[in-house]
């Protein structure tokens, strides 16, 4: 996937969880949870979410690395090409 | 012959409209199953009849607005079970009317399936007098219908007859909100007490919990907050339960009304029913469900009348203490601030903690502040043992 693919899988997928709000209005360094006002069950969610679409392993202590658009995008970059290396 | 009432879904709700029939006359039923759908200011719910039969005669046609104990609809049946008026509360003894532990067991899954609607979709439709009907598959999770399967039916459909109103409109709710609370403020003497919890071994439990776990199966520490909360009840019970015409009515069974933030503003405490019975996993399960039909506006009618106590947590970026105002006829709330890491003293030293302000809003009528703070104790004592949760 594209950093472009994946940053739009990630809009996507908050969309389902909040639908009233715009998607284009995020910018890649704003803080999702604030933006789109997620709670820590609707961040649960994405994360299950990003999980379910990605198959990436998403450890707790990472969740924070997924808080702004630009970094949740590098993580699963970097997650994707780190499992496409070990099936390699 | 059942008659199936319009019920009392809150505090002060005295009127209802009817926007949705599940059922038509012949159609057999049996207790449990959702078999209309009522718009209340808190958003439509889905409402259960709890007694066994064939529907003889359906007397509200949708659209109509009615009274609170307005017969809807007429259930026939052998053998039907008398209707439970208000399942959680048991009257004290030795009063003759006590009422039973009623049967309504809103863990089964009604018969009947409704489609899945996302709010923005129904909005537009309402706002686009799009019928819903006509939208043949939506393309979101499960088939859900999302704004987009909307706007793509309302270019090619012919307009449809002006729907009823039944998502959640925020100026009623914010009405049903003051009212409730209006009335708490008016007639409950609350008294608020409040324990700081160290939550390093809660924390450090459920880290290890969640770690070998898939996203799906972690849990979030609100549920351990919950858990502990529905447990201390049984320590002391005098804080589960109604007041209602000058008596304390301590409820049979423990089921929390979780409070739930609606998007774009509003609240509502369904119950999780016999919350200390469940599993930390079940009640996380229980949560996620609830969260998702409380925004998508499936909740059904007995988790709006059953909570017995209610319990807030403000999350990860809500304030560090809540106090709050009880829902009548209930006689109590917890609430749990945002976990914030700060010093604390443990055994003379000085160590960096995560902390969580726990407080209890309850009844002057009902307890004093010796109950209360036995019951935080308890709750404190209870986030003490994780594993026992």
């Amino acid at each position: 996937m594209t950093d472009a693919e994946i940053r739009a899988l990630i809009l996507e997928l908050i969309c389902d969880i909040a639908p009233e709000l715009d998607p284009a209005s995020a910018r890649d360094q704003d803080d999702l949870r604030e933006i789109f006002d997620l709670d820590s069950m609707d961040f649960a969610n994405l994360i299950v979410a990003i999980h379910d679409r990605t198959k990436i392993a998403i450890p707790e202590a990472d969740y924070n690395k997924l808080f702004t658009l630009a970094g949740a995008t590098a993580y699963v970059r970097e997650a994707l090409a780190s499992s496409a290396a070990r099936t390699r | 012959m059942n008659d199936f009432k319009m019920p009392a879904l809150g505090a002060d709700m005295e009127a209802g409209t009817l926007v949705e029939w599940l059922v038509k006359p012949g159609d057999r039923v049996k207790s449990g199953d959702v078999i209309a759908v009522v718009e209340t200011q808190k958003g439509a719910i889905e409402v259960e009849v709890f007694a066994e039969g064939v529907v003889s005669d359906i007397l509200i046609p949708v659209g109509e607005r009615v009274p609170v104990g307005t017969v809807l609809a007429q259930i026939d049946g052998a053998g039907v079970a008398p209707l439970p008026v208000e399942p959680a509360i048991v009257a004290p003894k030795p009063a003759p009317q006590a009422l039973a532990e009623a049967p309504p067991k809103p863990t089964v899954a009604p018969q009947v399936s409704r489609r899945k609607i996302t709010p923005a979709a129904r909005r537009r439709a309402v706002a686009l007098s799009l019928d819903l009907e006509t939208i043949v598959k939506g393309t979101g999770v499960e088939g859900s219908i999302r704004l987009a399967d909307v706007e793509a039916a309302a270019s090619v459909a012919r307009p449809a007859p002006p729907l009823t109103r039944r998502g959640l409109d925020l100026s009623q709710m914010r009405q049903a909100i003051a009212a409730a609370m209006s009335r708490s403020k008016r007639e409950i003497p609350h008294y608020y007490l409040a324990e700081t919890v160290d939550l390093h071994l809660s924390l450090t439990w459920l880290e290890a919990f969640n770690a070998d776990r898939p996203p799906i199966e972690r849990i979030l520490p609100a549920v351990l907050f919950l858990k502990a909360a529905a447990l201390a009840l049984r320590e002391q019970s005098k804080l589960n339960g109604a007041y209602e015409n000058g008596v304390f009515l301590p409820a049979a069974g423990i089921h929390v009304g979780w409070a739930i933030a609606l998007r774009g503003g509003g609240l509502i405490a369904p119950a999780i029913r016999d919350t200390d019975k469940k599993t930390l996993v079940e009640l996380m399960a229980a949560m996620r469900d609830l969260v998702e039909r409380a925004r998508r506006g499936n909740l059904r009618s007995s988790e709006l009348t059953s909570p017995t106590i209610t319990v807030t947590s403000v999350g990860d970026r809500g304030a560090e203490s809540v106090t709050g105002v009880i829902y009548p006829p209930q006689v109590a709330i917890v609430g749990f601030g945002r976990v914030a890491t700060r010093p604390w003293a443990v055994e003379g030293r000085v160590e960096s903690r995560p902390l969580v302000t726990v407080s209890l809003a309850a009844d002057h009528r009902v307890t004093d502040g010796h109950i209360g703070g036995l019951y935080l104790a308890a709750v404190a004592r209870l986030l003490q043992e994780p594993e026992k949760l």
